[in-house]
């Protein structure tokens, strides 16, 4: 795991996220599905190591009073109108290159999942969080907290302007540095579908060395948290748009109502 | 019909902390309420150290059994963007609470109702955790509810017992302790 000085390098981190990559396609070749989401216990993403499972999940099916078939709701109390905008919540604007994040929010039969909440957080443009944790020597933005929120609407979509964040290093392995990322909570019409994860820019040099995001080793899956550059959602003299569509796993009362009733 | 792939868990990651807790995300309960419980407890990591880094998240239905559930956990200010905090009238029945230092949670909130056990749904994030984990708190007065309830009846004695929160130490408080690995590791679920 770790080099003859002890600092687990990130030549050795490639050799672990291979392998990962290998067992997986080997996996499929001998009939396995498709891995849409990553394994909770992933060697090469250090902190996972005692915080997953050993038993396997135990199946919940069939009964229609399930409470996690239903989900929390949220309403116009719970988001303000400049929540949705990252880089007007402080007096000044904060430094970075603005962007327009949007899409839609789907379930799995890509019905829009309407009036949903979407929360996102991310560093500044310089690769720090507003976070007292976060020692990255790099600067803090006084004009930027880095978090938001958004109803999507009775099309699934929703529509953030942000700052682009910047990669920071992080201490999962020397030398190690995270791809830039804005992460993600959303609520589905069930507690079933509850997601977290993080979207990606296109064409990041750092995918490939990331363990986070090479925890899902289903290329076509990875590909589906890296949002698309679309000249559509750039404003002119504004701001550079990325398209980003959210799809929910899990069933929900409406699935089982109506494609397994 | 063809699904549409899902979109892939990631981790929260550790930085979630200015972002996704609010003010009075524990306390659903609205105030004065005389039927609040208090749900409390611990999380731990497979060396059985508390792990003060995870976010808990609590979806449950009313008394009365409603899973309607209502708006307003995390009301903001539209004047200052802070938060407002729950109007103390409605039960949403939705909370959110990240462990302290300690790997400690709390809640206080109204008993889950019927038909059938009532249960607490308990969504697990934290760092580390490369996809959320689910698990339910179910209630050890309930011992004929829960005898019948078809989950709880799959389980073997050892593994039931993680999923039934333990009375105490005041009246009206359950203590539920969440073991991500190892010995005596909760019960995690997954919906099909």
């Amino acid at each position: 795991m770790a080099t003859q000085s002890g600092i687990t390098t990130q030549a050795d981190i490639d050799r672990e996220l291979t392998a990962a990559q290998e067992e997986y396609a080997a996996a499929r070749a001998g009939g396995a599905p498709a891995a849409h989401h990553p394994a909770r216990d992933f060697p090469p993403y250090r902190s996972s190591a005692l915080r997953h499972p050993r038993q396997p999940l135990v199946a919940v099916k069939g009964d229609p009073e399930t409470v996690e078939l239903s989900a929390p709701v949220f309403g116009a109390t719970d988001v303000t109108d400049t929540d949705g905008d990252l880089t007007v919540q402080h007096p000044g604007e904060p430094l970075g290159e603005r962007i327009t994040v949007s899409g839609r929010l789907l379930d799995r039969q890509g019905r829009p999942v309407r009036g949903q909440l979407i929360e996102v957080w991310q560093a500044n443009a310089a690769g720090r969080y507003a976070h007292l944790r976060d020692c990255h020597p790099a600067p803090l933005d006084p004009n930027f907290t880095g978090v938001g929120r958004v109803l999507t609407g009775d099309d699934g979509a929703y529509t953030l302007t942000t700052i682009k964040p910047g990669a920071y290093p992080w201490r999962n392995h020397n030398n190690a540095w995270r791809p830039a990322h804005i992460h993600f909570s959303v609520f589905g019409a069930a507690f079933t579908q509850r997601l977290v994860t993080q979207m990606y820019f296109p064409g990041d040099p750092l995918f490939r060395y990331d363990p986070i995001l090479q925890s899902v080793t289903d290329d076509a899956a990875r590909q589906r948290l890296v949002a698309a550059y679309d000249p559509a959602l750039t404003r002119p003299e504004w701001s550079l748009g990325y398209r980003w569509d959210i799809v929910l796993d899990g069933p929900s009362a409406t699935w089982r109502e109506e494609d397994h009733g | 019909m063809t699904e549409l792939p899902p979109t892939p868990s990631h981790t929260v990651g550790p930085f979630y902390g200015y972002a996704l807790p609010f003010p009075g995300g524990g306390d659903l309960a609205p105030p004065g309420r005389p039927d609040t419980i208090t749900v409390h407890g611990y999380v731990y990591d497979g060396a059985g150290e508390p792990v003060p880094d995870a976010l808990i998240e609590l979806w449950q239905s009313g008394p009365d059994g409603s899973r309607a559930g209502a708006p307003g956990s995390m009301r903001r200010d539209p004047v200052t963007g802070g938060f407002l905090g729950r109007n103390g009238v409605d039960f949403t029945g939705f909370g959110r609470i990240a462990t302290d230092p300690d790997g400690h949670w709390t809640a206080r909130t109204l008993p889950p109702g019927g038909p059938g056990a009532p249960y607490i749904s308990v969504c697990v994030h934290a760092r580390g955790l490369l996809h959320h984990l689910f698990t339910r708190v179910y209630f050890p007065g309930n011992a004929a509810a829960n005898a019948a309830d078809p989950l709880l009846a799959s389980l073997d004695p050892v593994r039931r017992e993680t999923l039934v929160a333990t009375a105490g130490p005041q009246p009206g408080s359950y203590r539920f302790d969440i073991r991500l690995q190892g010995d005596k590791e909760t019960v995690f679920l997954e919906f099909t």
